[in-house]
């Protein structure tokens, strides 16, 4: 492979006026975008595109499409995704998200997405935890559009379906390295290489779009894929740019105990409840009025306290149930199949006669890099926010901030939908009113380079198998549901010590064809990098709010912490950036006690 | 108790041919699946090969041939393909092999292009959604779930024998999940894309593809489907020659 390596000759150069990294839900809908544009696109992307992670969402997209109650209104899909975030969430992108969504599911449905429907013929929706009516006031809204239990797989797989109608560029089963960053610090494309044929590139592109996805895999417990390993992230971290609420992971109430694998809200929603070993539905207890769609923050607190209180269910006492058996078999047959079939996979449990032992289990990555709504990426300078040209991100990788510390059900995939488009339509306006970045030098790409020149030349080291045991063993012993300093910043300790290791991985194998174990070092230092923003984030943080709980710090704190955190890794120090409370057509939603 | 697994194996760097390495593990307490045992390998053995993402049976990424069939690693549990101790392993027939277990799929895909997967409509779309009835959508049950693992396709002898004229039962799925989609309105100029003798005619309907497919798809019957819009024509057709309406 190093033999390959002379990215002076023009052959390994490939240009584009647009390069988006990620073939997920948010980097087909921006590269939809732009191919119908005119200009000229690439995706690349590590894993044939229907295989990314957008794939296993289950439930649905959030949206106040009044399909279900045609009085629905989306500014109470607004407040619900306010209050969810516990009051970080920028008002201006969920306006954003949250009044542009129907024009994007709608857009979704006329490309061919298979929507369940209601007798009338339109998309079905189903309720999901932390919506309301009215402000919170009007009872229970039933606002999750659905195709059964495999959205994210209809909607991935619709827009793949039409990224071919459009001709987009596909540079599939690509893996990208490092950002090219020239001496105006603009991003002026990636290093990458096909993971087939070891062919190294500059992918050059006067905009990069970083749409990566999460990072569930830091931890050891995840329903993440084996991919979600926050590729975009390591990559801007490595840059000197900085990463945004870093210490907001969402805990998903219900994964499979064991197997880790989701089983969707929508459950909850079609009226399945949780139980514990007692039988009791114990949510009534923790949540009165929401119960089991409470948010999903608070769901997860309250299943650990009651396994920790001994109410746990199993011979370990370290799960609880969710009961599901009592919708009948039509219901699950109809609007859970999936549910159905995974359960027995990996639970060996029919859920039409038996509840699914379930555990809150790592699930999504609510901070991440820094962006306005037209997926713009910022960094700071003396406390100023400045954009980075050239640099973009969307979707799970990106931080607009429409999730705040908690997301709520259903928004993940209108996130991806709403800024892929937005980014793209942005994207296009600047290049074609001529935007664009400078060159970068040889030296620059020469740096961007070296990453995987170590790596290849690495002749002793560590092994990248027991490294990542190591890192994940880490994060979920000291970074989990509940947090405490003392034992914090034991793990931050630990992944110094980790770091160290990650950057001296042994490569034995350095063949060129598919060599797997390559691709799998560098993402484990994409790991790291976003396992330490994390670590360091949540240490400091010293306050309890959404996903973020401590023992030591019980209490939420709006005179300290009513902002971001801003994670800068040149000094690996953390700081605090204004949450934006200054939407454009509603009045604000000032903060108020959290309950459900 | 220990289990014997037989791993296909083949670098291009390095040899001339592929060939069977076999494997000694420790017989696991619990019945894991397929990958889980893959990933076992692996720590020992960094340079095993295979692709892999979801690891729950929705992305379709690390299809292969397990004792003899074509099945997801990721949902195959031991239990249910061990013969004796034994489990051989191989990648997809039929396709170029890249390295070990990892083919190829460019035909697949090709295939899959070919027949248009994309929503095609002549009216402008609605302000809102099309509508279509609960009844309409579930025709669309049992098409739209396919997750392009190429279980199917590299089971079919046809596939085999024709993998450029022949669609193959993917693709096929596919092609018939758009017919039958109310919400499409180019079914002629589909049916006409399809009527030379390869792209549907080659199924001769032994049904491998229902044997293997993972998500308890039925490609043939689909074929079917297809075969008898191609002979009597879409059912607006009917109305419009023999006149009933």
């Amino acid at each position: 492979m190093n033999k390959v390596i002379n990215i002076s000759k023009k052959n390994n150069i490939k240009e584009f006026d647009a390069l988006i990294v990620g073939g997920g839900g948010s980097g087909m809908r921006t590269s939809l975008e732009l191919a119908k544009s005119g200009l000229n696109t690439a995706v690349i992307s590590k894993v044939f595109p229907t295989r990314s992670h957008t794939v296993s969402a289950q439930g649905g997209i959030t949206c106040a499409i009044q399909s279900a109650d045609p009085n629905d209104d989306w500014r109470w899909h607004m407040y619900d995704t306010v209050k969810g975030s516990d009051y970080i969430g920028d008002q201006d992108a969920i306006e954003y998200m949250c009044s542009e969504g129907p024009k994007a599911v709608y857009e979704l449905e006329h490309m061919g997405l298979p929507f369940s429907r209601f007798e009338n013929g339109r998309i079905y929706q189903r309720p999901f935890g932390g919506q309301s009516k009215d402000f919170g006031k009007g009872g229970q809204a039933a606002r999750t559009c659905a195709a059964a239990d495999r959205t994210g797989h209809a909607l991935l797989h619709t827009l793949y379906q039409n990224n071919v109608k459009e001709g987009t560029n596909f540079l599939n089963e690509w893996f990208a390295v490092d950002l090219v960053k020239n001496s105006k610090n603009e991003i002026t494309g990636v290093i990458a290489f096909s993971i087939e044929s070891g062919e190294v590139c500059y992918l050059k592109a006067q905009a990069t779009v970083l749409a990566t996805g999460g990072a569930g895999r830091i931890y050891a417990s995840t329903t993440n894929a084996l991919i979600n390993t926050g590729d975009g992230l390591g990559m801007t971290l490595r840059a000197g740019f900085p990463a945004q609420d870093m210490e907001m992971w969402q805990f998903h109430p219900t994964g499979i105990h064991g197997a880790g694998s989701l089983v969707t809200e929508g459950c909850r929603g079609e009226g399945g409840y949780l139980i514990n070993a007692d039988g009791e539905r114990f949510m009534e207890r923790y949540a009165p009025n929401a119960k089991d769609l409470a948010g999903r923050d608070v769901v997860a607190r309250s299943m650990v306290m009651e396994i920790l209180e001994g109410r746990g269910c199993g011979p370990e006492k370290d799960h609880v149930y969710l009961k599901l058996d009592h919708l009948g078999a039509d219901v699950l047959n109809s609007k859970l199949p999936g549910i159905c079939e995974l359960s027995k996979t990996f639970a060996h449990v029919d859920p039409i006669k038996e509840p699914i032992p379930v555990v809150p289990t790592c699930h999504y990555m609510m901070g991440g890099t820094p962006t306005n709504i037209h997926g713009q990426a910022f960094s700071r300078n003396d406390g100023n926010d400045f954009m980075v040209s050239g640099l973009f991100s969307v979707g799970e990788a990106a931080c607009v901030s429409v999730h705040g510390a908690n997301r709520l059900g259903g928004n993940s995939l209108l996130d991806l939908v709403v800024f892929g488009r937005a980014a793209g339509k942005h994207i296009n306006e600047e290049l074609k009113s001529g935007g664009g970045v400078e060159n970068a030098s040889n030296e620059d790409i020469e740096l961007a380079m070296s990453r995987l020149n170590k790596l290849n030349e690495s002749e002793s080291g560590y092994e990248v198998a027991d490294v990542k045991k190591q890192l994940q063993t880490c994060m979920q012993n000291y970074f989990g549901v509940f947090r405490r300093g003392e034992f914090m910043e034991k793990g931050v300790k630990e992944l110094e010590e980790i770091r160290e290791k990650s950057e001296n991985l042994y490569l034995k194998d350095k063949s060129i064809a598919f060599n797997t174990n390559r691709v799998e070092a560098l993402e484990l230092q994409n790991l790291l990098e976003v396992a330490e923003a994390t670590a360091i984030s949540a240490m400091m943080r010293d306050e309890s709010r959404g996903a973020h709980a401590r023992d030591d710090f019980p209490e939420r704190d709006d005179e300290n912490w009513l902002c971001h955190s801003l994670y800068d890794p040149v000094e690996k120090k953390l700081g605090k950036r204004d949450v934006n409370f200054v939407p454009k057509e509603v009045e604000a939603f000032p903060p108020k006690m959290r309950s459900y | 108790m220990e289990l014997s697994v037989s791993l296909y194996r083949y670098n291009p760097e390095q040899d001339k041919f592929p060939y069977m390495k076999n494997y000694k593990v420790k017989k696991p307490e619990k019945d894991i699946m397929v990958l889980d045992l893959l990933n076992m390998l692996k720590e020992d053995d960094a340079t095993i090969s295979y692709r892999r993402s979801c690891r729950e049976g929705v992305c379709g990424s690390d299809g292969m041939n397990i004792n003899g069939k074509n099945g997801l690693a990721c949902i195959t549990p031991l239990s249910e393909v061990l013969k004796g101790n034994k489990l051989e392993l191989r990648p997809l027939p039929g396709l170029p092999v890249i390295r070990d277990l990892i083919v190829d799929m460019t035909q697949f895909y090709e295939q899959y292009e070919k027949i248009k997967p994309f929503l095609q409509s002549d009216s402008e779309p609605p302000e809102q959604e099309r509508l279509q009835s609960p009844q309409d959508r579930d025709k669309l049950d049992g098409l739209y779930e396919c997750i392009l693992c190429a279980c199917c396709s590299t089971s079919c002898p046809s596939f085999w024998w024709n993998p450029d004229k022949f669609v193959g039962p993917a693709a096929l799925l596919q092609a018939y999940r758009f017919l039958a989609d109310t919400r499409d309105t180019k079914k002629q100029e589909r049916l006409e894309e399809l009527g030379d003798p390869f792209s549907v005619y080659r199924c001769h309907g032994i049904m491998n593809c229902v044997n293997v497919c993972p998500k308890g798809l039925n490609p043939n019957k689909a074929i079917g489907e297809i075969k008898s819009m191609l002979l009597t024509g879409t059912k607006e057709d009917k109305i419009k020659v023999v006149g009933l309406e």
